[in-house]
């Protein structure tokens, strides 16, 4: 029995194990959402062959699983929705860096870790949004601007907790230095009439109701609202054209350090950065290509074009716990 | 009398101790005990050791700025939880328990379906109803402009929230309480010349004490852990600062820091609510008889068909019909990839249950076979994963399976094996995860029940020659058999729920309900969610319904 027992066991061990060395396979651990990236892995796997195996979750837990799991860790490529998590995984030494021109033709440089381990596939846009029967655009200008007193009881905002606002308040103080920033949110905590919203897509439906008059949101939230309802009273500004330019976050991937199949994992990276999947990649969920070479979706191109924020997204990790603690002082939620 | 109150005796041997006659003096059961316990307890273990470096310039910062709040917070939250949950579930249970009225039968597992809608679905929605955007405030401002904006995202709100989630903790507890414990107490204080409302007062309540004391505990508990709920409402309390300093500082150290505090005044609550009943022992002294029931008469009993029908409505019909209203605004013709996920979630819920009602039983078992301080102890630590946020206990438990893997690894690899991620990404490990988190609810219920047992039937049991095993087949688990059902639907119903734990550990392809759900609330589009919230509600409805009534019998 004993010996019937072993057999079996090694039997499944040798198969779990070839399986694991022939199959032509790349493995994924995504914080972007199954449905934004699922037809890309279809796409990847009719075109090569190649079978991608994914995992989705919130970056931090994927993270925290890539490190215990160690030189054992069945993820190839690590895909998160903002630059923060990316460098933070390249600080924790998960991040492997990659030698590709491709993905240095494909990606512009401020897009890309500067120590190549990781790059952005699309850019999300942080912007304002107004509603149009209440603001004049040519009463807007920056986001500093908007702690301004002609806002005050007017400005609407989505909660600190989210990254998205941690990388904005970051490229702040990246640019500007902490006390400069902290008088910037201290005076935008000052304009809200209610406490921050959870997601960016209540902030903006308060816009609507007429909570407020102005919100900072990405703008694939802004186009998701009104392909439900076009006829919102809602338009983008893009604001800091004459200085800083709009601030843009990615998402983006990178090879880890302990991958199984890493040339596979590289070539998926590169392939998401090509011309071919880079329409798609952004225009599921309304964002903007990486690639210069590519045209934005349709719908999103009608929101006018833009000068964006050329700092490197890095910063946008370096900086985020100095932004959080910032926020916290400042009293934004 | 039913009750039975065993004075312990200040310091010294009891005399000719009756107690020690009843225990069953095999270390084996304590050995048991011993390994669950600290199997259970090596997660919260390992996240206290990074109490051991901390992190300095993070901490004092929190200390200045958050801290001061979350306290705060947390303690408005509590203050308004518990008498909300206490009232509402105690005196639902009571009614459907113990009395009869129209609509009875319907209500006494109606009543627990809630429980199958996860907190984080009863936020989304009621924000939906409810706040400024929501239809009843568009309404309101239609007719009186003047009123203006109401904010609901405050303490009210969110305690509100959780309590429509978790009073079913409470509910199910105190009906399986006075179901149980008989009418001859009951009637025995009537022909006293008490009236029905005082021998509620005075007789069923005190008796149903550690029964609504454990539901209470892990309402407490829940909403501690609570994150999806919270942060939907943007409400801050530990779990929200917990994450916030541990994804967003990148410093899991300072999460550490936070975690302990929370399992500190976790563990203070524990403490206290067991001193408080650790003078008295409930027994149960007769079987109930069902048909013996208190007839509720004129308005009394409309009232309680009243208080039944709008907790069942603000807790489970209005949820549904919103996300019924969403689901089909976002109907997808790719329905079948939910019956994957349903299946997944089923399967998952069932195997946690079993697993943990089995821990919880042995648990209890131990505890009452070998009482004292350690064993006291040994419990309390063993539950403390229900009051830590799902993943923050997700990475104290993969911590050491990696740790065993990479040894496993070592260790085969020269047989030209490899082992890698036999254990961590495996299944078992979730369950085992599920077992540690969820096994606070399992062990409420079979424990508090396990308390009301006579010692005399384990006595008798003895001298008739029932020994261990034997006995615990025999003898407990079939007069045990509401309280482990009572464990198993709450453990079942927790674990398809769940979301932080089965988002980090799950392997490939096992997607649940509850992962879908968190795709789509994290990307605010509550509309896509609501098809999966509807059908997680559906798959928790058939177990909730199914051993409600197996209660019943």
């Amino acid at each position: 029995m004993k010996k019937i027992i072993t057999l079996v066991i090694t039997a499944i061990m040798v198969a779990a194990w070839s399986a694991a060395a022939f199959a032509s396979e790349v493995v994924v651990y995504s914080a972007r959402k199954e449905h934004l990236i699922k037809p890309l892995f279809e796409a990847y796997t009719a075109e090569t062959g190649v079978k991608v195996k994914y995992i989705t979750g919130k970056a931090g837990a994927l993270l925290e699983r890539i490190k215990a799991e160690g030189a054992n860790t069945p993820a190839d490529l690590f895909i998160t929705v903002d630059a923060g998590n990316l460098w933070h995984a390249a600080n924790e030494g998960m991040l492997a860096p990659v030698k590709s021109a491709t993905l240095e033709k494909n990606v512009p440089a401020h897009l890309r870790d500067p120590e190549n381990r990781w790059a952005g596939l699309s850019v999300r846009a942080r912007t304002i949004v107004y509603n149009k029967n209440k603001v004049n655009p040519n009463n807007l200008s920056t986001y500093e601007a908007l702690g301004d007193s002609e806002w005050k009881g007017r400005l609407l905002l989505r909660t600190s907790k989210k990254v998205y606002n941690q990388s904005l308040v970051a490229s702040f103080i990246a640019e500007k230095g902490e006390a400069e920033t902290q008088k910037i949110v201290e005076s935008w905590v000052n304009n809200m009439p209610v406490a921050p919203f959870s997601s960016d897509t209540k902030t903006l439906e308060a816009v609507v109701a007429g909570v407020g008059d102005v919100a900072v949101v990405n703008t694939y939230y802004f186009g998701r609202l009104l392909k439900k309802n076009p006829n919102l009273p809602l338009a983008i500004f893009w604001p800091n054209q004459k200085t800083s330019g709009v601030h843009m976050n990615v998402s983006g991937a990178g090879v880890t350090t302990h991958a199984k199949h890493k040339e596979e994992a590289l070539k998926l990276l590169e392939w998401l950065s090509s011309e071919k999947a880079q329409g798609k990649f952004a225009s599921l969920n309304m964002e903007y290509p990486v690639n210069p070479e590519v045209k934005p979706d349709p719908v999103v191109a009608t929101w006018g074009e833009f000068i964006g924020n050329p700092m490197n997204v890095s910063k946008y990790g370096e900086y985020q716990t100095e932004a959080i603690k910032l926020m916290d002082r400042a009293g934004y939620k | 009398m039913a009750q039975e109150i065993t004075h312990k005796s200040a310091g010294g041997k009891p005399p000719v101790s009756r107690r020690m006659e009843i225990r069953i003096k095999s270390p084996a059961w304590f050995a048991l005990a011993g390994v669950l316990a600290l199997v259970a307890a090596t997660p919260l273990l390992i996240i206290l050791s990074h109490l051991l470096s901390p992190n300095q310039e993070i901490w004092s910062h929190l200390a200045e700025n958050v801290l001061g709040t979350l306290a705060v917070n947390t303690v408005l939250l509590l203050i308004c939880i518990i008498p909300l949950t206490a009232i509402s579930g105690v005196g639902l249970g009571w009614l459907t328990g113990a009395c009869e009225f129209p609509g009875r039968k319907f209500f006494s597992w109606a009543l627990v379906l809630p429980f199958a809608i996860p907190p984080y679905v009863f936020a989304f929605v009621y924000l939906g109803i409810f706040d400024f955007t929501g239809p009843v405030q568009s309404f309101i401002r239609s007719i009186f402009p003047a009123i203006g904006f109401i904010d609901i995202r405050n303490f009210c709100g969110v305690s509100l929230i959780l309590s429509l989630a978790f009073y079913p903790y409470v509910y199910l507890m105190s009906r399986s309480a006075f179901m149980t414990q008989g009418r001859t107490a009951i009637e025995a204080a009537r022909t006293l010349g008490l009236s029905p409302g005082k021998a509620f007062f005075k007789v069923a309540l005190p008796m149903a004490r550690p029964f609504i004391a454990a539901g209470l505990v892990l309402v407490c508990m829940e909403s501690l852990a609570d994150f999806g709920a919270v942060s939907i409402f943007n409400y801050d309390t530990f779990t929200n600062a917990i994450y916030k300093a541990w994804f967003g500082m990148f410093s899991l150290k300072s999460a550490a820091q936070l975690s302990s505090i929370l399992a500190i005044i976790v563990l203070t609550a524990l403490v206290t609510e067991q001193k408080m009943r650790s003078r008295m022992r409930y027994t149960e002294a007769g079987r109930s008889n069902k048909t013996d029931r208190l007839q509720l008469s004129g308005p009394w009993k409309w009232l309680a068909f009243a208080s039944c029908s709008t907790m069942f409505f603000l807790a489970f019909a209005l949820p549904c019909i919103k996300l019924m209203q969403w689901g089909i605004e976002a109907i997808e013709t790719d329905l079948t990839r939910y019956l994957e996920y349903g299946l997944n979630t089923l399967l998952l819920g069932l195997a946690g249950a079993a697993i943990t009602t089995a821990a919880a039983l042995a648990l209890s078992f131990a505890k009452r076979n070998d009482p004292g301080p350690l064993m006291n102890w040994s419990t309390r630590i063993a539950t403390l994963g229900y009051a830590l946020p799902g993943t923050v206990l997700a990475v104290g438990i993969f911590i050491p399976a990696a740790w065993l893997d990479s040894n496993l690894a070592t260790l085969f690899k020269p047989l030209g094996l490899n082992t890698s991620n036999m254990i961590q990404g495996s299944l078992g490990l979730m369950i085992a995860a599920y077992g540690i988190r969820f096994l606070a609810a399992g062990f409420g219920a079979v424990d508090s029940a396990i308390q009301r047992i006579t010692p005399s039937i384990g006595e008798a049991a003895r001298t008739l020659g029932a020994t261990g095993m034997n006995m615990l087949l025999r003898v407990y688990i079939p007069m045990l058999k509401k309280g482990l059902f009572t464990g198993a639907i709450l453990v079942l119903v927790d674990v398809m729920k769940e979301m932080p734990i089965t988002l980090m550990m799950r392997p490939f392809g096992w997607d649940t309900l509850a992962v879908k759900i968190y795709e789509y609330t994290s990307e605010g589009e509550w509309e896509f969610a609501a098809v999966p919230a509807i059908i997680l509600i559906l798959v928790g409805l058939f177990p909730v319904m199914l051993l409600t009534r197996q209660m019943d019998k």
